[in-house]
């Protein structure tokens, strides 16, 4: 009987209703990075950071407004995807949680272009607002 | 035949109550409810702080009336100078003491998940790590705090101008969630130092780990958006 229920409790696992979390847990990590290899995002993380203060400071990129608001949100996307991606495990992790996360981020930001461009600069520059 | 089947739905169906009265409940999809919840919440807060950076950048440069963020202002009615109120080496100070607490997180997750492993080192130590990531979360709040106080007194308030009500408002917002999270790591602390977190305790982590990493993720925007960008 503690066969038949053992079995049974793997064929309930194998068809996705699974208990032990635990164990479950545990084999979700497998894949994952080691400490040395957090440290050594962080430390990139940091560099960017740096990157990013450094640019603000320098008066000629500042200047070209476009090179200069481009470059910053390039790094900060490059950070933004290195979180989440290593950091929060996305990368690892169900795709599941990847629909959760960048399913209302798509929505986010589409609603964010849209106010940018009813209310926003883009409204001013077409002409909509004063 | 049917009975037998019957009967080990039934024992299933116990033994799988046994499991989540302790671990959380699973869904259809064989995911933990517990993370499935936080995914959803992340994914709702990420709309939540979009339309504050939203409004934020809207109102940008429409204030009537100064301290401005990046430029000085005089005042026309005092001809006091008002210099630009940003003070960007204490945010960058700042920031940095985030992404360190946000390795620092997943250090302590890590230490969770490999806590029935012999220790060979302090650094391994799931206290020294929640301790520090909710330390350094109370030091930003700090910074924070400095540099709301240095801007009211400066001139600045929610109800100055524009650039006040959706600053404050965004950055406020924001450290309510750092707040909520260091509260949620000290209660993590303070279960660790009563009876030790354990590797069946690494998805209570991971789920503030989630949360704290999701805080940090908005900085890195905010940063960049409201500090940086001119």
């Amino acid at each position: 009987m503690a066969n038949q229920m053992q079995a049974a409790k793997e064929a309930a696992v194998e068809a996705g209703a699974g208990p032990v979390a635990a164990q479950q847990h545990a084999d979700a990590h497998a894949g994952h990075p080691t400490a040395a290899t957090y440290v050594k995002i962080g430390i990139f993380l940091t560099v960017i950071t740096i990157a990013e203060v450094w640019a603000y400071y320098i008066p000629e990129l500042v200047a070209a407004k476009g090179v200069f608001i481009t470059l910053l949100l390039v790094m900060s996307a490059v950070k933004f995807v290195t979180v989440v991606a290593l950091y929060m495990h996305l990368k690892y992790d169900h795709r599941i949680f990847r629909a959760f996360f960048i399913g209302p981020f798509i929505v986010a930001a589409g609603t964010m272009m849209g106010l940018m461009f009813l209310f926003g600069k883009l409204a001013i520059r077409l002409g909509i607002l004063n | 035949m049917a009975g037998a089947a019957s009967t080990t739905v039934d024992q299933i169906t116990s033994a799988n109550q046994a499991d989540t009265h302790t671990q959380g409940h699973y869904t259809t999809t064989g995911l933990d409810n517990r993370k499935i919840a936080i995914w959803a919440f992340i994914g709702s807060e990420c709309m939540l702080f979009t339309s504050l950076i939203s409004t934020y950048l809207i109102y940008k440069g429409r204030s009537l009336v100064g301290p401005y963020p990046h430029e000085p202002w005089t005042d026309p009615a005092t001809k006091k100078v008002f210099p630009a109120i940003l003070d960007i080496p204490v945010t960058s100070a700042s920031t940095f003491v985030l992404l360190m607490s946000s390795l620092a997180m997943v250090l302590a997750h890590n230490a969770v998940v490999n806590a029935d492993k012999p220790r060979t080192s302090i650094w391994q130590s799931s206290k020294l790590w929640l301790g520090l990531t909710a330390f350094l979360g109370a030091v930003f709040l700090c910074f924070q705090a400095y540099e709301f106080t240095s801007f009211v007194h400066e001139g600045l308030t929610i109800r100055t101008n524009l650039f006040g009500s959706s600053f404050f408002t965004l950055t406020g917002f924001h450290g309510a969630h750092v707040t909520a999270g260091v509260l949620w790591l000290l209660a993590l602390l303070a279960i660790d130092f009563k009876r030790g977190l354990r590797p069946s305790d690494a998805l209570a982590v991971d789920l503030s780990a989630l949360y704290w990493h999701f805080v940090d993720v908005v900085w890195i925007v905010i940063f960049t958006l409201v500090y940086l960008i001119q």
